[in-house]
C-alpha cells in the first residue's frame, strides 16, 4: 500500500478506528471453532536460525480431545514447534491455526494463552518469589486486564478452585510457601497445576516427568490421560517408558519435519525411525 | 488472604504512617508556636530540609514501585521529578507578576532578558493553579506513557530499557539547557515569590509545604501499597521474575508495565512539584543522569521491593549527604560511589533486609 | 617574525648568495649599493617607491626578496654602519636581530640605536607588487605558484598587469592555470564583451571565491543578456561543485567524529556486548587514558611528538589494569545481574572521577597536539582536511581491525566467544572462564584507554570527560547491535555523520537531542540494533 492509499484509508469517512471499537472481554475473542474436530493445524511451517532449518516444512494436525506424544532426537525441532504455537517464535513461512477460526500467527503470546493454549515448559518456570497459592491464583482463568486485576478479590468459588488444584497436585500443605522452596519435582507439579488453572483447550506439555520419581511419574501419566478427552494434550517427552504408558498416537519429529506417525507399536517398527532415533 | 485489609500485615507501614502523622503535629508546633530562643524550637531551615527529604522519599517510593516490584530500573525518574518541578516552577514564575527585576507584568524576567515579546504558547494557562497542578500530573504521566508504550510494546527490557531511560533524561537535560526552549536555560526558574497568595518566605508557608509533602508521601505510600498487594502487584512480581512465563499464562505484560510505570512517573512528578517551592529553584541540572541514578541508590540502600525501605534509604542517604557536603564536600562523591558498590555487592537487601536478617538471627 | 619563519629557507639561500657577493663588493651591504641604502635611510616615501619599482630591472634582484619581505612587514632596520637588519620582538621585552647580510642572530634589550625603514601604504602596495614580480621570476615552481595564489586572494588591476606580463613565459601547467584564472578575472572586470565569453568559461572551472564573486558582479552589471545568462550558468556550475565539496567536508567531519564515537564505544561493545556487563565506568576508563596521555607529556616535555605514540600502549595498560582490578574486586560478584552491575560500576565511576579530581584538580588540562598532527591537507580552495582528524579516522580503523583480529583469530578471542556463548560448556572444555573474564574486561577497558588518547587531542582533559561520552558510547553499541563489532563501527560512523549533517541547520545541542530521540525510536522498532544476532541464543 503506498502513501496516498494509506492516507486515504486513514481519512475514509466510514472508517472505524481500531481503538474506537469497543474492547471485548478476553473471553469474547474469536471463539474456538472445533466443527471439523481438529484443534490444531500446523501447515508447511518453516523456520530457520542463521541458515539452520529448525523446522522444515512441518505439517501436523491434532484432533480435539486427543492425547498426542511427540518424540524425536535433540534438535528435531520439538521446542521450536511449541514456540511457534505459543507465539514465542514467528515462522518464516507456513500457517498455524487453532481450530477453524483462530490464526495463531497473528496473535501475541498473551492472546494465544487467552484463546486457550496452555504450555508447560521444559525447564519448570514458576514464580519463585510468590507462594504456591499465588502462583496458582495468577494462572487462574480470569479477567487479566490491568484495572480488573487491581480491583480483583478472591471469590469463594475461586478459592475452592485453587484448593482443589492444590489437592490434585499434592501441594496443599505447601500452599503458603514461596515456590523457590519447592523441589524440582514439586515445581513440575506446580507448573502442571498452573496449566490446569488456566483451563486451556489445548495443553502443550514439554518433558513433564523430568526429575520425577516413578510414583510421581505414574500420577502424572494418570493425570494427563484423564485430561485428554475434555481437552487436547500434546506431550513432548524423552522418557520412552512414560510415552509408552500414555501414548495413543505418537509423532516422530526429525530434522524439523514429521518422520513417522501412528501408534507406539507402528512407530517403533518403522525402519526410518529405528535408523534415526532408536539408533539401530 | 493477605489482601483483605490494606495495612493489616504491614507493621512497618503503620509505624511509618504514624510517624508522619506525629511529625505533622510536632513540626508546626515546634516551628511556629515554640519561641525561637527555646531549645525545642525547630528552625525553618530544618523544616524545609525535612520537607525536602519527604519529597525525595516520595520519589524513592515511585522508583521502588517500578524497580523493586516490576524489575524496571528506570534512570528517568529524575526527569519525571524535574518535569513536575518545572510545571510547578512555571506557575510560581507567573505568580511573580510585575515584581520581577524588570517589572514586566506579563513576562518572566528571563524572557525580558532574551528580548522575547510575548509569552510562548506552552506557558499559557500556568497562571492558574489548577492548570499547573494538572500539568504536574499530566506532563510526566504522558511522557512516561508514550515512552513506555513504545518501549514495552517492542519488549525493550533490562539494561536496554535503563539505558534508553537514561538517554531520554540526558536529551531532556540538553533541551532544558537551551535558552530557546523557553524554560530559562541553565539558570532555570527561580526568585519565586508566593504560592496561592502565601509568601514562600514565611514560616507558615514552609510548614504548610512540609505538611503537604508529608500528606503526599503518606498517600503515595498507601496507593503503592494498595497496588503491590493487589493481584496486579502479584503480576508485577511475576513479570519481574519471569516475564515471558507471565505472557504464556495470558497476561498482557506490556499493559501492566505501562500503567504501573506511568503511575510511578506521576508520583515522581508530584514529588518534584512539592520540592520546587521548598528549595526555591528548578534548573536543568535536576535532569542530570547522576540524579536519576542516585535516587536508585537510595532505594538500594533502604532495601528494594519494600516501599518502606525506599523511604528509609532516601532519608538516610540524604541526611548523610547534607552532613557530609557541609563538613567534607570532596569526600561525598567517594562515599556515594562506595555506597553504590557496597550495597549492590554485599547488601542487596539494603537496610530493611539487614534488619530482618538480624531479627531472624536472633530468633 | 612570521614572514621570516616562513621564508627561512629562502633567507638561507639568499645568504649563500650574499656570501658569494661579499667576496667581490666592498660596500656596506652586499645586497644593495650605498645609494639605495641612503634612500632607505633618508629618502621620502616617493623615493622609496621609485627604488622598489626599479628593483626588478636589476640583475639578481631575486636575492632581494628577503629584504623586501622584511620591509613589507615593517621590520627592516638599518644599523649605525648601514647594515640591513630584521628586528622583531623576542620574549621578555627583548628584540631578535638578524643581520640579513651575514645571517647572524642576536638578542638585545634596546633598539634605540637602530634606524627603522619607514613605509606607508603606497610603498606597501608597490612592495607587494615587486615581491610578486620577483617571486614569479623564481626558479622554484612552488614559489611561483604561491605568488599567484596570493594574488588570487586579492586580485586588482596591478596584479592582473603583472600576471599578464609573466604569463607567456610560464611553462608550468599548474602555475599557468592559476594565472589564467587571474587573467580571466581581469578580463571579465574589464567589461570587454569580446573577452568575456572565454573568461566566463575559464572561471566556471574554478572553485576560488574570487571567481564566483567576479561572475556574480559581472552578471549583475553586464548589458548583454546572453553573457549574463552564461555567467549565471557558470555560477550554478561553481555552486554545484562547491556544494559537492562541502558535502564531502561534512562527511569527513562526520566520519572523524564518528571515529571518536567508535573508539569510545568499541571497548564497550566488548564488555557489554560480549560479556553482557554494563560498565558505567567505561567513560572514566576513557578519562584515565586521556590523563595518562597528559601525564606522559608532562614527563617528556621535550618529546611532544613521540609522547602521543608512547601514550597509546601506556593508556592501554593503565585503563586495562584498572578494568581488571574492577572486574576482580566488584564485577565478578555480579555476573548475571546486569542491573546490579550497572549500579556498582556507576559507583566506581564516581570514585574514579573524584580520585582524578583530587589528584589533578577539577580544572581541565590540555594535551598538546604534536606538530606532525597539525596542519591541513588542502585539496582545493573549498575542501581542506585537517590532519589530526584524518589521523583519528585512520587510528580508529587500526584499532577496529586489531580488535577484530584479536576476537576472530587469536586463542583469547576464541575463548571469549566460547565463554560468552555458553559459560558452563566452555568451562567443561577446560577454558578458565574467570581468567577469560578478567582478560576480556581488561581488553575492553584498555581500548577505552586508547580512545582516551585520541580524545585528549581533540578535547580538554578533565574529570567530566568520561561522563560526556558514556551515553554516546552506549547509544553506539545499542544502535549497532549488541555483541557486534562491525555493527559498532557502522553505528558510530553513521551517528557521527548524522550529527554533522544535522548540526548546521539545527545547532549542535538540538542535533544531539534529535539523534538521541532517533535512537530511542529506532530501538523500539528494532530492539536488537542494526545487526541483530539471530537464533535461539539471542532469544535468551
Amino acid at each position: 500500500m503506498n502513501m496516498t492509499d494509506s492516507l486515504r484509508e486513514v481519512v475514509r469517512r466510514e472508517r472505524v478506528f481500531d481503538f474506537l471499537v469497543p474492547r471485548q472481554g478476553p473471553r469474547q475473542g474469536p471463539r474456538l471453532d472445533l466443527s471439523h474436530n481438529t484443534i490444531l493445524y500446523l501447515e508447511d511451517l518453516t523456520v530457520s536460525f542463521d541458515g539452520f532449518r529448525a523446522i522444515d516444512n512441518l505439517n501436523l494436525y491434532i484432533e480435539a480431545g486427543e492425547l498426542r506424544c511427540i518424540i524425536g532426537p535433540n534438535g528435531a525441532g520439538k521446542s521450536t514447534m511449541m514456540d511457534i504455537i505459543t507465539g514465542k517464535t514467528q515462522p518464516d513461512s507456513g500457517s498455524a491455526w487453532f481450530g477453524q477460526s483462530i490464526d495463531l500467527l497473528s496473535l501475541s503470546e498473551a492472546e494465544i494463552a487467552e484463546a486457550g493454549i496452555g504450555r508447560k515448559f521444559q525447564k519448570p518456570t514458576v514464580f519463585e518469589m510468590l507462594t504456591v497459592f499465588q502462583n496458582l491464583e495468577l494462572a487462574m482463568a480470569q479477567d487479566k486486564r490491568v484495572w480488573p486485576l487491581l480491583r480483583a478479590r478472591l471469590s469463594a468459588e475461586q478459592r475452592d478452585g485453587i484448593e482443589q488444584t492444590l489437592e490434585t497436585i499434592g501441594l496443599s500443605d505447601l500452599a503458603s510457601e514461596p515456590a523457590s522452596r519447592l523441589s524440582h519435582g514439586q515445581k513440575q507439579w506446580l507448573e502442571i497445576g498452573m496449566l490446569l488453572m488456566q483451563q486451556p483447550k489445548l495443553l502443550l506439555v514439554d518433558e513433564p516427568v523430568a526429575g520425577m520419581t516413578h510414583q510421581e511419574m505414574d500420577r502424572t501419566a494418570e493425570l494427563l490421560t484423564s485430561l485428554a478427552g475434555e481437552r487436547s494434550v500434546v506431550v513432548v517427552e524423552h522418557d520412552m517408558d512414560f510415552v509408552r504408558s500414555i501414548a495413543r498416537t505418537v509423532t516422530v519429529l526429525h530434522q524439523g519435519a514429521v518422520l513417522a506417525e501412528g501408534s507406539m507399536e507402528q512407530v517403533q517398527n518403522d525402519a526410518r525411525v529405528k535408523e534415526v532415533y532408536l539408533g539401530e | 488472604m493477605t489482601r483483605m485489609s490494606l495495612l493489616a500485615d504491614d507493621v512497618a507501614g503503620k509505624r511509618f504512617l504514624a510517624i508522619l502523622a506525629i511529625l505533622c503535629v510536632v513540626v508546626p508546633v515546634a516551628n511556629l508556636l515554640v519561641p525561637s530562643d527555646s531549645a525545642l524550637h525547630l528552625s525553618t531551615y530544618t523544616v524545609t530540609l525535612l520537607g525536602k527529604y519527604l519529597c525525595y522519599a516520595l520519589l524513592a517510593i515511585a522508583a521502588d514501585l517500578v524497580w523493586g516490584y516490576l524489575g524496571i530500573l528506570s534512570l528517568g525518574h529524575g526527569a519525571f521529578f524535574s518535569l513536575g518541578g518545572y510545571a510547578m516552577g512555571m506557575y510560581l514564575m507567573r505568580q511573580i507578576g510585575d515584581r520581577g527585576v524588570y517589572g514586566n507584568p506579563d513576562l518572566p524576567d528571563f524572557m525580558v532578558f532574551l528580548n522575547w515579546s510575548e509569552l510562548p504558547w506552552f506557558w499559557s494557562g500556568f497562571d492558574q493553579f489548577w492548570f499547573a497542578m494538572l500539568m504536574v500530573v499530566l506532563v510526566p504521566g504522558v511522557l512516561a506513557y508514550i515512552f513506555g508504550f513504545l518501549a514495552f510494546r517492542s519488549r525493550v527490557t533490562g539494561v536496554y530499557l535503563s539505558i534508553m531511560t537514561q538517554a531520554l533524561t540526558y536529551a531532556l537535560m540538553l533541551a532544558f539547557f537551551r535558552n530557546e526552549m523557553g524554560f530559562g536555560g541553565n539558570n532555570g526558574l527561580t526568585d519565586f515569590k508566593d504560592l496561592l497568595g502565601f509568601s514562600l518566605q514565611s514560616d507558615a508557608t514552609r510548614v504548610g509545604l512540609f505538611m503537604a509533602s508529608a500528606l503526599a508521601l503518606a498517600l503515595g505510600y498507601v496507593l503503592c501499597r494498595y497496588i503491590v498487594q493487589s493481584r496486579l502487584g502479584l503480576v508485577a512480581v511475576a513479570v519481574r521474575d519471569a516475564e515471558s512465563r507471565t505472557r504464556f499464562i495470558g497476561y498482557r505484560v506490556e499493559h501492566a508495565k505501562l500503567w504501573i510505570f506511568t503511575f510511578s512517573a506521576v508520583l515522581a512528578g508530584i514529588a518534584g512539584a512539592l520540592y520546587v517551592p521548598q528549595v526555591g529553584i528548578i534548573n536543568p541540572n535536576e535532569f542530570s543522569p547522576l540524579n536519576s541514578i542516585e535516587l536508585i541508590v537510595w532505594v538500594a540502600v533502604g532495601g528494594r521491593a519494600t516501599l518502606i525501605g525506599a523511604v528509609v534509604g532516601a532519608v538516610a542517604v540524604n541526611y548523610g549527604k547534607t552532613v557530609l557536603t557541609a563538613a567534607l564536600p570532596e569526600v561525598w562523591l567517594f562515599v556515594l560511589g562506595a555506597l553504590f558498590v557496597i550495597v549492590t555487592v554485599y547488601f542487596p537487601q539494603g537496610l530493611v533486609g539487614l534488619k530482618s536478617m538480624m531479627m531472624r538471627a536472633r530468633a | 617574525m612570521s614572514v621570516l619563519r616562513k621564508g627561512r629557507a629562502g633567507i638561507y639561500a639568499a645568504l649563500l648568495h650574499i656570501a658569494l657577493m661579499l667576496l667581490f663588493s666592498p660596500v656596506h651591504s652586499a645586497l644593495m649599493p650605498d645609494e639605495d641604502i641612503a634612500v632607505l635611510k633618508e629618502g621620502s616615501y616617493g623615493d622609496k617607491s621609485d627604488l622598489v619599482i626599479s628593483l626588478p630591472e636589476r640583475p639578481g634582484a631575486v636575492s632581494l626578496l628577503p629584504v623586501l619581505q622584511v620591509m613589507l612587514d615593517g621590520d627592516l632596520y638599518l644599523s649605525a654602519d648601514e647594515k640591513l637588519l630584521s628586528v622583531t620582538d623576542a620574549p621578555a621585552d627583548q628584540y631578535l636581530i638578524i643581520d640579513i647580510d651575514a645571517g647572524t642572530e642576536s638578542v638585545v634589550a634596546e633598539k634605540g640605536a637602530l634606524k627603522r625603514v619607514r613605509i606607508n601604504n603606497s610603498v606597501r602596495r608597490i612592495l607587494r607588487r615587486t615581491i610578486a614580480q620577483l617571486q614569479l621570476r623564481s626558479d622554484d615552481v612552488g614559489v611561483r605558484l604561491a605568488a599567484v595564489k596570493q594574488i588570487i586572494d586579492k586580485v586588482d588591476t596591478d596584479s592582473v598587469a603583472i600576471i599578464r606580463e609573466y604569463f607567456p613565459a610560464e611553462q608550468d601547467a599548474d602555475v599557468r592555470d592559476a594565472m589564467a584564472l587571474v587573467l580571466a578575472v581581469g578580463d571579465l572586470r574589464s567589461g570587454d564583451p569580446a573577452l568575456a565569453e572565454a573568461a566566463i568559461e575559464t572561471l566556471s572551472t574554478s572553485l576560488e571565491p574570487v571567481a564566483l564573486n567576479t561572475l556574480q558582479d559581472f552578471s549583475e552589471d553586464t548589458d548583454s543578456t546572453l553573457l549574463a545568462r552564461q555567467a549565471e550558468k557558470a555560477i550554478e556550475a561553481i555552486q554545484g561543485r562547491v556544494r559537492v565539496y562541502e558535502n564531502l567536508e561534512t562527511l569527513y567531519f562526520g566520519l572523524s567524529s564518528g571515529s571518536v564515537l567508535v573508539l569510545a564505544g568499541i571497548g564497550l561493545a566488548i564488555t557489554f556486548g560480549v560479556m553482557g556487563v554494563i560498565n558505567m565506568a567505561h567513560g572514566e576508563l576513557i578519562m584515565l587514558g586521556a590523563y595518562t596521555t597528559y601525564v606522559i607529556q608532562q614527563l617528556m616535555p621535550e618529546l611532544i611528538g613521540i609522547s602521543i605514540i608512547i601514550a597509546i600502549p601506556a593508556a592501554f595498560l593503565v585503563s586495562g589494569l584498572a578494568g581488571i582490578i574492577m572486574e576482580r574486586l566488584v564485577i565478578r560478584h555480579l555476573y548475571g545481574n546486569p542491573l546490579e552491575t550497572l549500579l556498582a560500576t556507576f559507583g566506581i565511576s564516581l570514585i574514579l572521577q573524584q580520585t582524578v579530581r583530587t589528584i589533578f584538580s577539577p580544572l581541565n588540562k590540555s594535551v598538546i597536539t604534536p606538530d606532525w598532527m597539525s596542519g591541513l591537507l588542502e585539496v582545493n580552495s573549498v575542501l581542506a582536511l585537517t590532519w589530526n582528524r584524518l589521523y583519528i579516522i585512520v587510528f580508529c580503523l587500526i584499532v577496529f581491525l586489531a580488535l577484530v583480529f584479536v576476537m576472530k583469530k587469536t586463542p583469547l578471542g576464541l575463548q571469549v566467544r566460547a565463554v560468552s556463548q555458553n559459560r558452563n560448556m566452555a568451562r567443561a572444555m577446560g577454558v578458565r572462564s574467570q581468567w577469560v573474564d578478567a582478560l576480556t574486561f581488561g581488553l575492553g577497558s584498555g581500548i577505552a584507554g586508547v580512545a582516551g588518547v585520541a580524545l585528549s587531542l581533540i578535547t580538554n582533559v578533565g574529570p567530566n570527560l568520561g561522563q560526556a561520552y558514556i551515553i554516546d558510547s552506549f547509544m553506539v553499541v545499542v544502535f549497532g547491535g549488541v555483541g557486534n563489532l562491525l555493527g559498532t563501527l557502522f553505528a558510530g560512523m553513521s551517528l557521527g555523520v548524522m550529527n554533522k549533517v544535522l548540526e548546521p541547520s539545527v545547532g549542535a545541542v538540538l542535533a544531539k537531542i534529535l539523534i538521541l530521540v532517533f535512537i530511542i525510536l529506532f530501538i523500539q522498532k528494532r530492539p536488537q540494533g542494526l545487526f541483530p544476532q539471530r537464533g535461539r541464543a539471542a532469544e535468551g
